[in-house]
């Protein structure tokens, strides 16, 4: 079974559909990107996905034993963060908060899997400093270890390198590609950036007027990636 | 009479003791607070006790308790717990109901007079700006303060991990499983209880003045939830005795003597903030 499926999914907000009749799956090692143009609802899709609103119609299911609470998501940031005051390891450690149910405190476990995030991400130098005096790029390091402890098996991400500079931009790929092949996490990813998308993804998801869901390879060829690249500017 | 004949006095004892408390639950509460933007919300929920109040005198209730509670408890929970998805946003939503609840609260009081009260101008002002309330403490009113604070202080402590993953990232903790809803219900009912309990202490206008700057002040300097956490809790208390002090010995009105004392700690804490980052 897929790891996430999609079936019939129509969302949208006050009974208002945003968008209509999607189905699609994400199997065990995908590297998924949505894309479309702005409010075509790729955001409302992920925040579907997660639960954090009810689809209108159709549901979400997942499967190969991932559980909705084990789903790793990267948010956009809000303005809250931007001058929150903590330090690097009590956020990447409050990724393992969905699994805590009443328990008040972190567990031993709880702490190493934070310390080993930290790791991977390569931010122990930044363990002890305060959140917002970090770089772009290096907050969203923390915010992807944050998600690495909520889950070993699927990350969604929003928008990841929104604001960075390029050579930050390419770090991030880098990273989360790392992540998908070496570690094996599925990743499902929004991105305005068509050119990573088609560079590092295996797998698109085009949502707006008109939806395609398949391999790169074919997008390439068909027409709503056609149309699509066309009007970004972007020839092969 | 010196400051030690003061402090020889029960209701000195008394409202120092409440004063504590009071300072010390709105302080950790207004952390949180602060970080999600709603400050004033302080502020409007004391308007709409205030506008409680003033039904529950029209009404002749003995114990206007009853009535105060529930409605204050009701509106923090409709504003936070709507939360980010609430068609009328954060800070218009408080300022909605706050002015709406002082407006008609204080409409009523002139149009039905309370009997046995002709001082109406003088019963408001008192309500607002508190008074000498504090000094005329019942036991009741003492060991009901008491209670209430160690409830807010453990319900701080057992939840402090979900409190901060439900400040610094809603969707994060709601999307891998945290109960999110619950907490902010909760939260909400507490930031009620607490407003009404501290209307005694500073009155409705001076309330967000509690919430506020502990937690402002705290955050110049420190740069971790726990620091800043702990840090407001102890300017709070600290201002509220410095306050409640100088107001008996110098006869001024204690709740806006607390604020004085907060906005001076609050400059100290600037001043020593821009010295640390030199």
């Amino acid at each position: 079974m897929a790891l996430l499926s999609c079936q019939d999914l129509s969302l949208g907000y006050e009974g208002k559909p945003i968008l209509e009749h999607i189905n699609f799956e994400v199997n065990t090692g995908d590297y998924l990107c949505i894309v479309g143009e702005n409010g075509s609802g790729k955001s409302t899709l992920m925040k579907t996905i997660l639960g954090l609103i009810h689809p209108l119609m159709g549901k979400v299911q997942t499967g190969d034993g991932l559980r909705q609470n084990e789903i790793g998501y990267l948010p956009q940031q809000t303005v809250v963060q931007r001058d929150f005051p903590d330090s690097v390891s009590e956020i990447v450690l409050s990724g393992c908060q969905g699994r805590q149910g009443f328990r008040p405190f972190y567990s031993k476990e709880d702490k190493a899997l934070a310390w080993e995030n930290i790791r991977r991400m390569e931010i122990e130098p930044l363990a002890k400093r305060c959140y917002r005096e970090l770089s772009g790029g290096q907050q969203q390091r923390v915010l992807l270890a944050r998600a690495l402890c909520a889950t070993r098996k699927l990350l969604l991400l929003d928008e990841p390198v929104a604001g960075l500079d390029p050579k930050v931009t390419a770090e991030m790929y880098q990273l989360i590609a790392d992540l998908n092949q070496k570690d094996g996490i599925t990743v499902v990813m929004i991105s305005h950036d068509l050119e990573a998308a088609l560079r590092y993804a295996t797998h698109i998801l085009h949502i707006g007027a008109r939806v395609y869901c398949g391999p790169v390879q074919d997008y390439l060829k068909s027409e709503t990636g056609v149309h699509y690249l066309e009007r970004g500017g972007y020839r092969q | 009479m010196t400051l030690w004949d003061y402090l020889q006095l029960t209701f000195v004892q008394n409202a120092l003791l409440v004063g504590v408390l009071v300072a010390l639950c709105a302080s950790l509460l207004g952390v949180t607070l602060v970080l999600r933007r709603f400050s004033f919300i302080g502020d409007g929920l004391s308007h709409v006790a205030f506008g409680a109040m003033a039904v529950a005198a029209v009404l002749g209730l003995s114990n206007d308790m009853l009535l105060v509670m529930p409605v204050t408890i009701l509106c923090a929970v409709l504003l936070l717990a709507a939360g980010s998805n609430a068609k009328v946003k954060g800070d218009a939503s408080v300022a909605m109901i706050s002015v709406g609840a002082l407006a008609v609260g204080y409409l009523l009081m002139n149009l039905f007079p309370p009997s046995g009260k002709s001082n109406i101008s003088g019963d408001v002002c008192t309500t607002l700006f508190g008074g000498t309330s504090i000094l005329t403490l019942k036991s009741v009113e003492v060991w009901l303060s008491i209670g209430l604070s160690i409830v807010v202080v453990a319900f701080f402590i057992f939840f402090y991990h979900k409190i901060f993953a439900v400040t610094f990232d809603e969707s994060f903790a709601a999307a891998t499983g945290a109960k999110t809803r619950l907490y902010n219900l909760l939260i909400a009912v507490i930031i009620a209880v607490v407003i009404v309990l501290s209307m005694k202490l500073v009155g409705s206008l001076l309330i967000s003045a509690l919430v506020v700057f502990p937690a402002l002040s705290a955050m110049r300097v420190f740069k971790s939830f726990r620091a800043v956490s702990i840090c407001a809790a102890c300017i709070s208390v600290f201002c509220a005795v410095v306050g409640i002090l100088v107001a008996a010995a110098f006869g001024t009105p204690v709740g806006s003597t607390i604020v004085v004392a907060d906005i001076a700690v609050f400059g100290l804490f600037t001043l020593a903030g821009f010295v640390r980052a030199r």
